[in-house]
């Protein structure tokens, strides 16, 4: 058989590109995926590729160089870019595109959730922290809002060091503490989906080992999906792995796959720490 | 020159700068301070103004400037945050915002005497409203929303836009986020403009000239009905404020002791823009710390 000079294995055998689906491997549906999406900052075009699947209660990274567009592609994600960037092509949020005009883009942020690079605790009371949103949305049931309260606590694993100062101010928690409040004042409004945007990259070592461990523990309830700089990271918590490079998807797979034997050679020199 | 010896000759000189300016600011205090400390006590506190004969008061004129400022703060207050708000969070980056923020610079930038002058043509003639305290709330509200305005804006700037993106990532609509989220946040900060901006009102006196007048009728302290002519709530009535008053008696007060209610009025007016600093310093660290802490 004659090897064509545009063939994908006349380099070495690298691929210049490989995306797998997820739903060809595993038996999780499908809830999250992108098709054909390209984010433009003005005439910058941010994002020029991106056909991601994202598996149901699965933790997915998204991994790349500083620039290489995972945030912005993440932020797309729950549209937290309206207004700043324009988006084309589709976001299938459980098989609707998040995009269309009818879509209420409130509604849909409480599905999709989003926790930020800096902890962001509102300069309330830990309580309120939490219950804000429901409040707003008409829930005035103080049981219920206690046992909110409790339960996205516990799932965050900070209930047992906030428990006796609910009605203290959350600013006064430590970075780590104030960033598992963010995620409990995140999956207190139930979505399905948790974005994560570099969430331990203000904290210290401890703080971020908890982290993982209660992203690990969250992901029996929902879909993630994590944005981190940190390689380690990506490999120790998350079951897929995205390698982003210069606004482009170009490898995604297991996370084992990715971090052993990758399939597209930048992603290999990425993982083995040639540049980035 | 060596740089440790310039750098020392720099230091030197700052000293020198700010101890110059400490020094003049000490001496002008206490200079008023100490002069005017005599002269006050609880009649000349309470007692009304007399023109011609010795042992008047200030009592009218302080309470018509607190009841002034309190009416300035009102009406400017909800515009200067509305204005605040919408040039903050929500006026895009374009020519038009630009043209509001210079407007608002130049607005804070014109003398009192012009803006006392323009609410006179506008509010005591044009509108009819008289030499009243309404007018003068008005022109004072001309003169104080510009740094208000300026002070809310920085205010909710100052606020990080991670707790924006965190209101709005739970769902909740812009409003919401601004309305519960960014504006409690930037509390203290406000206050504490506001208080800072109540000192300036209530030294004001150049804008209430030709708008809240420069008599004083005697009030009815106990009457409380804000329709009756002597009642103090009365907004319709002239009401010269201690400002005023200190410059009224200055140019042609008549009274035998017309020094020394002048060197009291000016220390009471001097201790309360002092008190309202004060207060704003000491709100904005309870507020930041009741927020921030236990």
């Amino acid at each position: 058989m004659l090897i064509s000079p545009s063939s994908p294995y006349s380099n070495g055998g690298w691929l210049e590109r490989n995306i797998v689906d997820p739903s060809l491997k595993g038996q999780q549906p499908i809830v999250l995926e992108t098709k054909q999406l390209h984010v433009y900052y003005g005439d910058n075009e941010a994002i020029h590729e991106g056909d991601l699947k994202f598996p149901e209660h699965r933790i997915s990274a998204l991994i790349g160089p500083s620039g290489s567009g995972k945030s912005t592609y993440l932020r797309s994600l729950n549209r937290m870019n309206d207004g700043i960037a324009r988006v084309t092509g589709e976001i299938l949020y459980r098989g609707v595109d998040i995009n269309r005009p009818e879509i209420d883009v409130y509604k849909m942020r409480r599905r999709i959730g989003m926790v930020f690079q800096r902890p962001n605790p509102f300069s309330k009371s830990i309580y309120d922290n939490i219950t804000f949103a429901l409040k707003r949305r008409g829930v005035t049931d103080k049981r219920k809002l206690d046992e909110v309260v409790e339960t996205s606590l516990k799932q965050a694993a900070i209930w047992d060091e906030v428990k006796d100062k609910l009605k203290k101010s959350a600013l006064a928690l430590s970075g780590g503490q104030q960033q598992r409040l963010c995620i409990a004042r995140a999956v207190a409004i139930k979505p399905d989906i948790l974005l994560l945007d570099e969430p331990a990259s203000a904290l210290d070592p401890v703080s971020t080992s908890k982290l993982e461990e209660t992203l690990l523990q969250l992901k029996e309830d929902y879909t993630i999906v994590i944005v981190t700089h940190n390689m380690q990271q990506a490999a120790r918590i998350s079951d897929y792995t995205a390698f982003f490079n210069m606004g482009r998807a170009l490898e995604y797979d297991e996370t084992s796959q990715i971090f052993t034997s990758p399939k597209v050679q930048l992603t290999n020199n990425y993982v083995a720490g040639d540049f980035g | 020159m060596n740089p440790k010896v310039s750098n020392q000759i720099a230091i030197a000189m700052l000293y020198v700068i700010a101890s110059t300016i400490v020094v003049i600011l000490a001496a002008l205090l206490g200079y008023i301070i100490i002069g005017g400390l005599p002269a006050i006590s609880w009649h000349f506190l309470t007692s009304p103004a007399k023109a011609f004969t010795s042992g008047g008061g200030i009592g009218i004129q302080l309470f018509n400037s607190f009841y002034l400022l309190i009416l300035t703060m009102l009406i400017s207050f909800p515009i200067a945050l509305g204005a605040g708000i919408y040039l903050n969070e929500y006026a895009k980056q374009n020519w038009v915002t630009s043209l509001v923020r210079t407007s608002i610079e130049i607005l804070s930038s014109l003398p009192s005497v012009v803006v006392g002058l323009f609410g006179f043509l506008i509010f005591v003639v044009q509108f009819g409203f008289g030499f009243s305290i309404l007018s003068g709330a008005f022109a004072l509200t001309f003169f104080n929303l510009p740094l208000l305005t300026r002070s809310i804006e920085e205010a909710l700037a100052a606020v990080p836009n991670e707790q924006r993106e965190g209101g709005l990532a739970l769902g909740l609509s812009k409003w919401e986020t601004v309305l519960h989220i960014i504006v409690p946040a930037a509390l203290p900060t406000i206050l504490t403009g506001v208080i800072l901006s109540a000192g300036r009102v209530f030294g004001e006196a150049a804008a209430l000239i030709y708008t809240a007048g420069q008599s004083a009728p005697a009030l009815n302290f106990t009457d409380w009905n804000p329709f009756n002519i002597s009642s103090p709530l009365n907004p319709m009535r002239p009401a010269e404020t201690l400002a005023v008053h200190i410059w009224k008696i200055n140019s042609e007060g008549i009274m035998p002791d017309a020094k020394a209610i002048s060197s009291g009025s000016s220390a009471v007016l001097v201790i309360s823009v002092l008190g309202f600093n004060l207060l704003a310093r000491f709100v904005g660290h309870r507020l930041f710390k009741r927020f921030t802490a236990g």
